[in-house]
This record gives C-alpha cells, sequence and structure tokens, in this order.
C-alpha cells in the first residue's frame, strides 16, 4: 500500500491527539494555579491538600494513574453506590490534566515565591486587598516566569497523550498500530507518525513562545 | 497464580497479602529496566552532547536537529518503532533489552543537556585561568572544568533517573513484566483491578519518595566547589 493512504486515517488520530491535548493542558493549567497558589495558602487543610494532590501525581507514573481511573475508579464508585464508569475520553482527559497539573502547581509555588518580598511588603503599604494584591502584583509578575516551564511540561502533555491510545483511544498512536497490524509496514507508519509529533510539538512550542510574549509584554514597556 | 504464586481472593487483606510478592517480582523488572535504561541514556546523552559541541556545523546541526526530534515525540512511538522496525533489519532484542534501548533514547536527548548546561555553567573566569596558567585544552577539561561541573551535573541527572522509573509502565506494552503490567494481569484474570493497581502506585510512592531524598542528600553533600578527581 502506498504511505499517502495511511494519511486519512492518521490524520483523524491526529485531531483527537489534539483535542486531547489542548483539553488536557488548558484543564491542567488551571490546576496548576489552583493547588500551586493552594501549596502556599495559610489555611492548612488548604495547603495539606494541595501537598497531598502534587505529591500523589508527581510520585507515580501516568500510566498508573490512567489505569487507575479507568479500570479502578469504577470499582470503587461500585463499592460505594456512585457511576464512577467514563468514557475512554473522560478519562484520559482527567488523568492527563491531573498529572501535568501536579507539575505545573510546582512550576506556580516556585514562580509566586520568587516574586521579591518587597512587592508584597509595598502592596500591604498601599493596602491592597489580598485578592487584588495576588491579581494585580503578584500573578502579573510571577506568570511571564512560569511561561518557558509551561511551555515544556505542554510539550510532555502532547507526548503523554500517545499513552491513552492504551485505553483504546482513537488517538494517532492508536491509528498508527491499527495500520501496522493491517499493513506490517511499520517503517513507514511508525516514521510518519514521528514525524507527525514533531510537526505538533514544534506548533505547540512556537504556540507557547507566543503566549510567553503575550503575558510578558508589560515588561517590555516597562523598561 | 502468576510466577507460581496463588493469590487468595477469600477477602480484600488476605488478596492484597497474597499478590504483594507477584507484585515485589514485578518491582525487580521495573528497577532493573530503569537501570539499564539509565545506564544507556547516560552513554548516548554523552555522545549527543560531544556531537553538539563539534566544531563544525555539518556535525552540530544534525545533532541537535536529532535531540529536539527524539525529545518531541512520544517514548511510546519510540518504543513501538524500535520493537517493529529493528527486526527488519535483523536485529532481534528480547522486549526488556529493546524497552531499555527505548528509554535510554529518549532519555539521552534529556542527559545530553544535562552535561551541556553543566558544563557551560562553569564560570568563564576558570577557563581563561587556566589558559593564563598555560594548562593543556585536555587538563583544563578533567583537571578545572569537569570537577566544577559534575556536583551540578549529578543531582540533574539523579531527577531524570526518578522520570525514567515513573516512565517504564510504558514497557508493558512490549510485554515486558513489570510492575504495572503484572498489577494489570492480575486485574484481568481475577477481575479486581482496584488492589492491584493502588498497591502499585503506592509502591511507586514510597520509590518516588526515596528516590528524591537520595536526589536532596547528593543536591546538599556534594562539594558546591567542586569534586576532586583525583
Amino acid at each position: 500500500m502506498e504511505w499517502t493512504s495511511y494519511l486519512a486515517p492518521l490524520s483523524q488520530g491526529a485531531w483527537v491527539t489534539v483535542q486531547l491535548t489542548v483539553y488536557s493542558t488548558i484543564l491542567g493549567g488551571l490546576l496548576s494555579f489552583l493547588f500551586g497558589l493552594g501549596k502556599l495558602s495559610h489555611n492548612p487543610l488548604v495547603k495539606g491538600f494541595s501537598v497531598a494532590y502534587i505529591e500523589v501525581f508527581r510520585g507515580t507514573s501516568l500510566l498508573v494513574q490512567l489505569f487507575w481511573i479507568y479500570f479502578a475508579l469504577p470499582l470503587v464508585g461500585q463499592a460505594i453506590g456512585i457511576d464512577l464508569r467514563f468514557p475512554p475520553v473522560v478519562a484520559g482527559v482527567v488523568a492527563l490534566a491531573l498529572n501535568i497539573g501536579a507539575y505545573g502547581a510546582e512550576v506556580v509555588r516556585g514562580a509566586v515565591q520568587a516574586v521579591p518580598k518587597e512587592q508584597y511588603e509595598a502592596a500591604t503599604a498601599l493596602n491592597f486587598t489580598s485578592r487584588k494584591r495576588l491579581w494585580r502584583i503578584t500573578l502579573p509578575q510571577a506568570i511571564p516566569e512560569m511561561m518557558p516551564t509551561f511551555g515544556n511540561l505542554a510539550v510532555q502533555n502532547l507526548k503523554d497523550t500517545a499513552l491513552v491510545s492504551l485505553i483504546s483511544l482513537g488517538d494517532m498512536a492508536f491509528r498508527a498500530e491499527q495500520i501496522r497490524n493491517f499493513t506490517q509496514d511499520s517503517v513507514t507508519v511508525y516514521t510518519l507518525v514521528l514525524l507527525m509529533y514533531f510537526g505538533m510539538a514544534l506548533v505547540l512550542t512556537a504556540f507557547m513562545k507566543l503566549l510567553e510574549r503575550y503575558v510578558g509584554r508589560w515588561r517590555a514597556a516597562g523598561r | 497464580m502468576f510466577f507460581g504464586i496463588e493469590w487468595d481472593t477469600s477477602s480484600q487483606w488476605a488478596f492484597a497479602v497474597s499478590i504483594f510478592p507477584i507484585l515485589l517480582h514485578g518491582l525487580v523488572v521495573t528497577l532493573e529496566a530503569t537501570v539499564v535504561g539509565f545506564f544507556i541514556a547516560l552513554i548516548l546523552g554523552l555522545v549527543l552532547a560531544a556531537l553538539k559541541s563539534a566544531p563544525t556545523r555539518i556535525v552540530r546541526w544534525p545533532a541537535k536537529l536529532l535531540t529536539e526530534f527524539i525529545r518531541d515525540t512520544p517514548l511510546l512511538i519510540q518504543l513501538f518503532f524500535l520493537f517493529y522496525v529493528l527486526p527488519e533489519f535483523g536485529i532481534t532484542l528480547p522486549a526488556f533489552l529493546t524497552g531499555a534501548l527505548a528509554l535510554g533514547v529518549q532519555y539521552s536527548a534529556y542527559t545530553s543537556e544535562v552535561y551541556r548546561a553543566g558544563l557551560e555553567a562553569v564560570a568563564k573566569g576558570q577557563r581563561e585561568a587556566a589558559r593564563a596558567l598555560n594548562l593543556a585544552p585536555g587538563r583544563t577539561f578533567t583537571h578545572i572544568i569537569l570537577p566544577q561541573a559534575i556536583p551540578r551535573i549529578i543531582p540533574a541527572l539523579g531527577n531524570y533517573l526518578v522520570s525514567i522509573m515513573k516512565d517504564v509502565p510504558v514497557l508493558s506494552v512490549v510485554t515486558v513484566l513489570e510492575m504495572l503490567g503484572v498489577a494489570r494481569i492480575i486485574g484481568d484474570r481475577t477481575g479486581g483491578y482496584l488492589i492491584p493497581l493502588s498497591m502499585v502506585g503506592a509502591l511507586y510512592l514510597v520509590m518516588t519518595i526515596i528516590a528524591s531524598f537520595g536526589v536532596r542528600y547528593l543536591d546538599t553533600h556534594l562539594p558546591k566547589r567542586g569534586l576532586s578527581l583525583k
């Protein structure tokens, strides 16, 4: 078979991969801020929960988390009488987001802590409320610091989406495996898929660079 | 029954206790794959780092592109690639070695950056001083640059060792019986995924906590000013 005939099924899979990456990266980004700021909270309950979340999801393997959510969670649901059977897409997005969110939370925490202390003191002296201090002073300075690492995490997430093919989700890796089973033409199929992932990663990296420039635009104006 | 060990499904506790030794069999494979993969990553990374700092662009650029390519593509696909493509070129490796090789290739992209960053972080003045003292380039590298780079390189490599350990479950797709693969087989045969998968998660947590203590210990106990190689 011609290699061009692989392109149609692979691009169907590519679309699933793109969707998975976008959803889980956005959700993971939200989780990063939620738990990254949670870890810095003075409330021991919030802090404890955030630390536990970060440690558990950074300390175990993504594939273990994915299988746990897909295979084990329904059994937990059965025991307590709630239906926790998720379709593969939901399980995949949730697992990816929880995983990347835990790594992101540490980045958020680090960047927030790196904001000079005088900035907090000045904001307090100017009678800012703590919410305003967070939104107007801390985050605008912390977010540009996070961006390079977030860019790496987004690419990491794109690569990790390949694992959801193992819970029978029809992403690019899954399609590749199907085609290989059918044609036995492994060299062409996998070369093609590797190149497609590489292309996607380059686009994603470029997008994250643009985003980095966007969130850091006040810096160029100020200096 | 698995690895010749029976499981006891009379109660949940008995089940958990009875499958623990089976999971430990898998754990050993996980650790073996981690160590072999890490070792391959150390060596391939060194090769990539050397190529990337080659004096000619014809060598440097392809090496940079290759590093970028390896780093931006999923381990799973690289693993499948090696698993199905190598035999077509007459190289038939056992699944375990193919898996360890895939881990090593993927992480060589990261280790090569660790080496590069570690060497570049040595203050420029050190190189200049060595030159002023008329030290030969080889001696400058082994006696001045490397001793100061190593304390930076080792903890970073330690972090990647932990990452490799967390990526080993991917090898289960090519029939390597590491811990997660073992847990899934137990789940498939007994219908009870919850206990084996939760135990794997807990064991991973224990291993990564121990490993991160180790990395932190190295980070704080390696001499900051340099490690004498004499």
